[in-house]
């Protein structure tokens, strides 16, 4: 079932990225009388190559940032943080990704930045949720223990914490990344290179064809990451030692 | 010894919010434009009041800071940051209307940097000493009602009627309701309808085991999609079906508009419904559902006087997080001309006119913020009823 999916979807995006010319018979139909079938002012390789550099320039740091703050508010130093921080995820999950991109673009003008910013401030906050639920569930006889063969707490942290913590981690990273992918998307309403620009042109030249290269291309796309992200947390809760029946 | 240590020990939250509430009495509380699409010139605290209530100001700021670092109180801290917001958009909107006094009727004023971090660290500081003093359900509700009933009061005296926003707002009145009527609309409707299917469908699944598996993959395999993809992409079958059969055009079926984005964020709405029925009938202790077949329930009864009951706490989770979802991916359907707050959100973004986003955003943001706290408040009733 599951090869089966990612052999469906390896070859729709492989066939939208590297030969269109194949597809143009099955998307004629959609497009206008006499128009454009196949998006031509850019390829649609170079658009999901900056749509993934959006996604990869506001997800390392909001990782990097998200994950040192959960670490922080979970020492005994920062506990006076906790009941604020919680609080400031909770209210901030229900602020529309839409809301933190279109209020980003008084701040820092049009194009890739102001995605950028909305993209990181966006992820941060499952990423922060999830590194300290993980952190949370860590048993504290285990962290004790580790304390008690003569680790010093960075090594704890380190060799112990983390990588219990790990599936849950990349729980949030998937989550925001998921996010971040959709949101990209929008980012070409300020001017963002990224594969929005195929929809939205299709919805202002009112050509379908357009609109389904442009959508199957990011809904794949999406996809596929998901399913990545999928893999990489079985292997964390393989070595964390979590046995699941989960597939992905 | 106890006196001299609680004396020392200072609120480090306080410490650290202590930078931007002072730091914003220096930074532009206002800014100012000739009209509306003039660049915005920055107004300091004393360019709007005379000297005295400046002082008082920056006193008052002070008084309040040395407080908040000794004060541990939870009750006292709120009730001393409470009003001190309330002061702070009473300032907002004298400020303004001072400086629109002597200016021509196109002149605009809007809050500044300084207002923001200020209003910023004050919420910062009064949600943590709510969030500390853990208050009852009821409490809780007479907060919300409190906010709501104080943010309505504000807008009606016409106190901040002399900001920007406000004339924005005053400019595409008809517009806004019916934006606001058609994003209700579209976050409801969607949530209604996935409630309708997701529900029954979540309790199938929940007792067919084989079933699980492949339909929570397809909802989840949806919910990856990109908002904007499948807003997109909804738009070919609707075109055709709006084509090709009859009435249906005439019913207000076409490829654009309210039909793509209700199916769209109904599609994204089943996930959350359907995952979180299975988890919350799953969860049901065993013992409570062998008492029922003991008492002789059908397997109907069982499922609407034990189960149904048992598992609406994790049930209302899932529509919590839909409610929030639905309420933020709605403003994608403006792309797609189906209405709503992304409708200014959008334009405001085309013409780079920062209050027409915000009469975009803030009233979706408050629709959402509303949403999640009354279900909130709904989870934690139904929680205390089954303990």
């Amino acid at each position: 079932m599951t090869m089966l999916r990612w052999i469906l979807l390896l070859a729709i995006t492989g066939g939208l990225l590297f030969a269109p010319n194949l597809l143009e018979p099955m998307l004629r139909p959609l497009a206008p009388a006499g128009g454009p079938v196949l998006y031509n002012r850019a390829t649609l390789s170079s658009l999901t190559g900056a749509h993934l550099m959006l996604v990869v320039m506001a997800m390392v740091p909001s990782t990097i940032i998200g994950l040192t703050l959960a670490v922080l508010v979970s020492r005994p130093a920062g506990a006076e943080f906790l009941p604020l921080s919680r609080t400031i995820a909770n209210i901030g999950q229900t602020f529309p990704p839409v809301a933190v991109l279109a209020l980003s673009v008084p701040l820092l003008g049009f194009g890739s930045l102001p995605t950028i910013l909305a993209l990181f401030l966006y992820g941060l906050l499952p990423i922060f949720e999830n590194t300290l639920a993980g952190l949370r569930g860590v048993p504290g006889a285990v962290a004790l223990s580790a304390r008690a063969v003569g680790m010093t707490p960075g090594q704890v942290l380190a060799q112990v914490e983390l990588p219990i913590a790990m599936p849950l981690i990349l729980e949030g990273i998937r989550i925001s990344t998921v996010i971040a992918l959709s949101t990209a998307t929008i980012g070409s309403t300020v001017a963002a290179r990224s594969l929005g620009e195929v929809i939205i042109a299709g919805l202002t030249s009112n050509n379908l064809a357009f609109i389904v290269q442009g959508g199957v291309l990011t809904g794949c796309i999406a996809v596929l990451i998901y399913d990545l992200f999928g893999l990489l947390i079985a292997f964390a809760k393989h070595r964390a030692g979590i046995e699941t029946g989960d597939q992905l | 010894m106890a006196i001299a240590t609680r004396i020392t020990r200072i609120d480090r939250l306080t410490a650290v919010l202590a930078v931007p509430l002072l730091a914003a009495l220096l930074l532009s509380v206002l800014s100012y434009r000739p009209n509306r699409i003039a660049p915005p010139e920055p107004r300091s605290l004393a360019d709007v009041f005379d000297g005295g209530t400046v002082s008082a100001i920056i006193a008052s700021a002070v008084l309040l800071t040395i407080v908040l670092l000794v004060q541990h109180r939870p009750a006292v801290r709120a009730a001393i940051v409470g009003l001190a917001v309330i002061i702070h958009v009473v300032l907002l909107g004298w400020g303004a209307q001072i400086l629109m006094e002597g200016s021509a009727p196109a002149a605009r004023v809007s809050p500044g940097t300084g207002f923001w971090l200020g209003f910023g660290a004050l919420v910062l500081l009064l949600l943590d000493a709510i969030a500390r003093l853990q208050p009852s359900i009821r409490a809780r509700a007479a907060l919300l009602v409190g906010t709501v009933a104080a943010l309505a009061f504000v807008l009606r005296s016409g106190l901040l009627a002399d900001l920007s926003l406000a004339a924005e707002y005053r400019g595409r009145s008809d517009a806004f309701h019916r934006a606001t009527l058609d994003h209700l609309t579209l976050a409801f409707g969607s949530f209604l309808a996935a409630l309708i299917i997701g529900l029954p469908a979540g309790v199938l699944i929940q007792r067919r085991r084989r079933l699980r598996d492949p339909v929570l993959n397809l909802l989840t395999l949806i919910q990856t999609i990109p908002s904007m993809a499948l807003f997109g992409v909804l738009i070919v079958p609707l075109a055709w079906v709006a084509a090709n059969i009859p009435g249906a055009a005439s019913a207000g079926i076409r490829g654009i508009g309210m039909a793509p984005a209700l199916i769209a964020l109904f599609l994204y709405s089943l996930l959350p419904i359907v995952a979180n029925t299975v988890a919350g009938i799953d969860a049901v202790p065993h013992n409570a559902t062998e008492a029922a077949t003991g008492m002789g329930m059908t397997g109907a009864e069982q499922l609407r006087m034990v189960e149904l009951p048992l598992a609406m706490p994790v049930i209302l989770a899932g529509g919590r997080i839909v409610l929030v979802q639905n309420i933020g991916l709605a403003t994608v359907g403006a792309l797609i001309g189906s209405g709503g707050f992304g409708t200014f959100i959008f334009q405001g973004i085309g013409q780079t006119a920062t209050d027409l986003i915000l009469l975009g955003v803030l009233p979706t943001v408050a629709l959402a913020f509303l949403a999640s706290a009354i279900m909130d408040l709904m989870i934690a009733m139904f929680r205390g009823q089954s303990q």
